[in-house]
């Protein structure tokens, strides 16, 4: 199972779709494709735009860390952040403004509390860098990791209600201690 | 690519929008490419103040005159004549062919003059759309433009909606600020303020606003231009001197482009032309008959968009596109913004900076035939 499967999932046949750092669009390519689901991507990175454009995706180029004000209130079914939340600066805000914008939101990140990553801290004490995390701490763009523990705080916190999670390793799903054994989680939330 | 320009009469009078009657008139146009069987793969664009029905390509008999637009369209350019049929049309009031001021008024068989109206970008829209019946064309695969050439651009979606399948808008904004209204009456004031004006008839008088037209084109210059561009380009560097001459003669490098730009223009513009495209521009406000709202405007455009801007052009900023994007958001529209981070200023949409032709190149390929 892949994230791509689960997140689609997740989508109804026909549902607007918001991807929020798109990358080259593959997803939004799927969904419309797979689910006939008309979506936009967000996107800052040159190179990016330009694949989103050549796969004959959507694509508005503009920077998330300046909030989502392009889009009116309640207008997508669906706003995801795929594994992009641990590169944003505010995630505070932006979450807010995706359950402003969406109905509901679906959100994965790299699990930090993963223990590949516990261990390489823990007995290495280094940094971890895994499949999932493969950046070295100088030159990551991810700059807020978390575990699965940390974001279903801060969705308490923001009141934030989680209706789904997937934890996925080797894609394939992890209902044991996910936490611990799970390297990327899905969630999908709503107000 | 050797290119002809040719022109089209139209002799069913145009309702302009300022209310007067255009009797007949003329439109300057080239084109580029071959019309399919399916008459599917026509693009239009749409030029900006200064330039020409002359896009791309080289005249026979002046093989220096390169079209404005020819590093954007040509054979195996981002718009593609291999594969597109690309027009390009001089607007009506434009000094370049189609008729404007210095054209002979059927009325007196004198230049227009003065008396030729004051234009609007919906009605140079009214007028391609005669040159598209003309040439057969009843959809354009895209409308292009920039600057003011995208105010056309978006216009044609909203004039015709079922005649635009893609609305290609560069270097935009969806109506003018106060402050470039500043800079175009400051303009206009210095053209009609020069003694050879003469109330806008000075063809007959055998003069030219001189004075007038070149410091118009100073002004204009300045906001084409960033200020970290013109910084880059011109700097502080002393023409010709090594110490300020403490008069005033031209010290610095900027004073003498600006002085060059304003003296070349004079030479070739129509000054009765100038004012009218810059009222044009001023004039231009689709949302004015929603109650200022752009998004209840766009309610009716049918169309594809791709909207460019420029992050360091501050005459018409990248915040002015994201309210056309907005707009077109709010209608479930079908569109894709590139905000490009390229450091040259409003005079971007002109040159060639990868990103953004790579990304045109690719919006292009995906329009089907």
């Amino acid at each position: 199972m892949t994230e791509t499967e689960v997140i689609s999932g997740w989508i109804a046949p026909g549902a607007r779709v918001l991807d929020l750092g798109c990358g080259d669009g593959k997803l939004l390519k799927y969904l419309w494709q797979t689910k006939q689901a008309p979506g936009y991507g967000v996107e800052i990175d040159d190179a990016h735009v330009l694949e989103c454009l050549k796969n004959d995706v959507n694509v508005l180029q503009m920077d998330l860390e300046d909030g989502l004000a392009a889009f009116a209130d309640q207008s997508f079914d669906r706003v995801i952040l795929s594994e992009t939340l641990q590169a944003i600066h505010r995630q505070e805000p932006l979450l807010q403004d995706m359950l402003r914008v969406g109905r509901e939101a679906i959100v994965s990140f790299p699990n930090f509390g993963y223990w590949r990553a516990r261990i390489q801290i823990a007995l290495a004490g280094h940094m971890p860098v895994s499949k999932e995390l493969p950046y070295q701490w100088y030159d990551t763009p991810n700059v807020h990791h978390c575990t699965l523990v940390d974001f279903e705080a801060l969705c308490a916190t923001l009141g934030i209600r989680i209706r789904e999670r997937v934890v996925l390793r080797d894609g394939a799903p992890v209902t044991m201690l996910p936490n611990l054994l799970g390297s990327i989680a899905l969630y999908r939330v709503a107000r | 690519m050797i290119v002809e320009a040719q022109k089209a009469k139209f002799t069913e009078p145009l309702r302009l929008k300022g209310g007067a009657l255009l009797p007949e008139f003329e439109i300057a146009y080239e084109t580029y490419g071959t019309l399919n069987a399916q008459r599917s793969n026509a693009v239009l664009v749409c030029h900006a103040l200064n330039a020409s029905h002359h896009v791309a390509g080289t005249y026979a008999n002046d093989a220096d005159n390169l079209g404005w637009w020819d590093n954007m369209v040509g054979p195996g350019k981002p718009l593609d004549t291999n594969r597109f049929f690309v027009i390009g049309s001089n607007y009506i009031g434009s000094c370049f062919g189609s008729t404007g001021p210095a054209s002979p008024n059927p009325a007196t068989g004198k230049p227009w003059g003065a008396d030729f109206p004051v234009v609007t970008v919906e009605d140079w829209v009214a007028a391609q759309a005669r040159l598209a019946d003309f040439l057969g064309i009843e959809r354009f695969a895209a409308v292009m433009g920039g600057s003011l050439g995208a105010m056309q651009a978006l216009q044609w979606a909203l004039s015709y909606p079922e005649r635009v399948r893609h609305s290609i808008v560069i270097a935009a904004t969806p109506r003018l600020s106060a402050q470039n209204i500043a800079f175009n009456e400051v303009a206009r004031q210095a053209i009609m303020t020069d003694p050879d004006f003469h109330g806008g008839h000075y063809y007959e008088k055998g003069v030219v606003p001189v004075r007038g037209l070149r410091i118009a084109r100073m002004i204009g210059h300045i906001t084409y231009l960033s200020d970290d561009a013109m910084m880059e380009k011109f700097g502080r560097v002393l023409r010709n001197k090594s110490t300020p001459g403490f008069d005033f003669d031209v010290d610095f490098e900027i004073e003498s482009y600006l002085r060059y730009q304003g003296d070349k223009f004079a030479t070739y513009f129509d000054a009765n032309t100038y004012l009218r495209i810059t009222k044009a521009l001023d004039y231009y406000d689709p949302a004015a008959d929603f109650g200022g709202d752009l998004s209840t405007a766009f309610a009716r455009a049918q169309a594809d968009f791709l909207v460019v801007s420029f992050t360091s052009d501050w005459r018409f900023s990248s915040a002015r596109s994201r309210e056309i994007v907005r707009a077109l958001l709010d209608n479930r529209r079908v569109v894709s913004y590139l905000e490009i981070d390229a450091p040259q200023g409003h005079d971007a949409f002109l040159l060639d900076d990868p990103r953004y032709h790579g990304a045109l190149r690719a919006y292009y390929g995906n329009i089907a035939l």
